[in-house]
């Protein structure tokens, strides 16, 4: 099956500078195993929200405007999509990942016809 | 059919009774097993179980109920996916279900692992806990969606909801249909241990309403604890939990009285303990001691069997009790652990030692609001003599309880100690 795991991390949050350089390290590790294990399909680490914009059409027109579609305290900071056997496995995928040890992993699994 | 011996005296109604307790979850999860698909499992099931009502008082009640009722179901299924079956892939679906026709079939061992597999897919912790609990009432112990919500407080509506979000989570974010393996197996059993003591409890005492009792629940967790144990020998908490459980309703006869009145554990008739209950959680306790593991459940479970072994509440061996909740509480800190150990240290070494350890967990301040602790202030109190601390105390728990007979208990300590009828 495939899942959507989205990374999200509260920006706010002040890591120690070890934390700074064992997390990307960390990332990188997991991308290498979950590419080695042939479970991660693709991702990204996203730019942050200061750098975003939302589009919404209303009759006709274009409402573009700056920030997250959302005021949340976590926001996305990254996406991987996987193939995993089942949702113990996505799990296990998602609680490897270096991020969930302080912000929040969310599995979605992609829509299936 | 073969098993089949014709005996028309017996009692069919409640052979299909019967039946249904012991092999309803069964038949479920071998029908998962085979389909893959809760919705048609259930369904078979129910009409394995109609045929039953039909056929057995004509052929009699076959020897083993929960085969023939499996095969019925299971040919039920074949049926059904024949008949639906319009895509290739359907009918390749419906040839597998024959395939396993064969001798070995009925091997009581093979057929109680899928009862196991349906239990932790039921519990997985990707379900919410509430429809964790619905889903192991439904799937496993057959209660109707209007039984459950009607045990729940809730709507039929509402359950019936909660009961399809669960199964469509089941089928669409993947929770697999299986016993974990062996790195997850320990956390993992602790949440299917969790829902259910969390049935046991809530049928032992009901959060809310009027009656203390539901017993219905009650019977069905130890039901399921008992097949849990069975299937999961090497688990002492298994058996802790089973013992557990038979040891508090051992003394369901003496909870209350006529008038359904609370009866505390002191001044309960114990000579209406359920005996042959309680020696049976204590030959469980014996088997899951030796392995020398003890988890939580044990230990709460030791910790009645010392109500249980002394004659009277006289008798009660308190400072033993102390000691089990301090290696509980070590084990697995909570507030409520404290709160009971504070009540065996003022038993064993006088109210005022535990009036100590409450000043200490109300300092703390996570039981704030909780009747209990009120509660048990106010007995300490009432056992030191301070008369009016005490009637304070009563009516701030009475002000809090939820339950009517915890409410009726506390008002009639109040009227005691302030010397009103």
């Amino acid at each position: 099956m495939k899942y959507l795991l989205f990374i999200c991390a509260d920006a706010a949050i002040s890591l120690s500078p070890g934390q700074k350089e064992e997390i990307p390290r960390a990332a990188q590790a997991w991308v290498a195993e979950m590419e080695s294990r042939g479970i991660r399909l693709q991702g990204h680490q996203l730019r942050p929200v200061s750098d975003a914009t939302t589009v919404r059409v209303r009759d006709g027109e274009v409402l573009v405007a700056d920030g997250p579609f959302a005021e949340t305290k976590e926001q996305i900071a990254g996406f991987d999509i996987i193939e995993a056997a089942d949702l113990d496995e996505a799990i296990e995928v998602a609680s490897k990942h270096p991020v969930s040890w302080f912000g929040t992993v969310e599995v979605r699994p992609l829509w299936q016809e | 059919m073969a098993g089949v011996t014709p005996d028309m005296t017996q009692d069919v109604g409640a052979a299909v009774t019967a039946a249904f307790h012991a092999e309803w979850g069964r038949v479920v999860s071998v029908l998962i097993g085979v389909t893959g698909d809760w919705d048609l499992a259930e369904e078979c099931a129910q009409d394995a179980f109609a045929q039953a009502l039909r056929s057995w008082p004509r052929d009699g009640v076959p020897r083993r109920p929960g085969a023939w009722l499996t095969t019925v179901a299971r040919n039920r299924a074949t049926d059904r996916l024949r008949r639906g079956a319009v895509e290739a892939a359907r009918l390749k679906e419906a040839a597998m279900l024959v395939a396993p026709e064969t001798a070995g079939n009925d091997d009581e061992s093979g057929i109680a692992d899928e009862r196991l597999r349906l239990m932790f897919t039921c519990c997985h912790p990707a379900l919410a806990l509430e429809a964790r609990v619905a889903l192991t009432l439904r799937t496993l112990a057959g209660l109707t969606t209007t039984e459950i919500a009607r045990a729940f407080l809730a709507s039929e509506t509402t359950m019936a909801k909660r009961l399809v979000r669960a199964k469509h989570k089941i089928r669409n974010a993947g929770i697999p249909y299986r016993v974990p393996p062996a790195h997850l197996l320990p956390e993992r059993t602790g949440g299917v241990l969790a829902v259910l003591y969390l049935l046991f409890n809530e049928g032992y005492a009901a959060t809310a309403g009027a009656d203390l009792m539901r017993a219905g629940l009650c019977d069905e967790a130890i039901r399921l604890a008992r097949v849990l144990a069975r299937l999961m020998p090497d688990e002492p908490e298994a058996a802790g939990l089973l013992a557990l459980m038979l040891f508090h309703h051992a003394r369901r006869a003496a909870r209350t009285d006529e008038a359904g009145e609370i009866v505390t554990l002191e001044e309960q008739d114990r000579s209406r303990w359920d005996r042959s209950e309680m020696e049976e959680a204590a030959a469980l306790l014996g088997a899951a001691r030796r392995r020398d593991r003890a988890g939580p459940y044990l230990l709460q479970a030791e910790i009645i069997a010392c109500h249980a072994a002394a004659p009277t509440a006289a008798a009660t061996d308190w400072a033993q009790i102390a000691v089990l909740y301090k290696r509980l509480s070590d084990l697995a800190p909570s507030p409520v652990v404290e709160l009971n150990r504070a009540v065996a240290v003022a038993m064993a070494d006088g109210p005022a030692a535990g009036l100590d350890l409450l000043a200490t967990l109300e300092r703390a301040g996570p039981l704030a609001g909780y009747h209990l602790l009120a509660a048990t202030r106010a007995d300490l109190l009432r056992r030191l003599g301070h008369r009016t601390e005490a009637a304070a105390a009563y009516r701030e728990a009475h002000g809090l309880a939820v339950n009517e007979a915890e409410r009726r208990f506390l008002a009639r300590r109040l009227a005691e100690v302030t010397g009103q009828p």
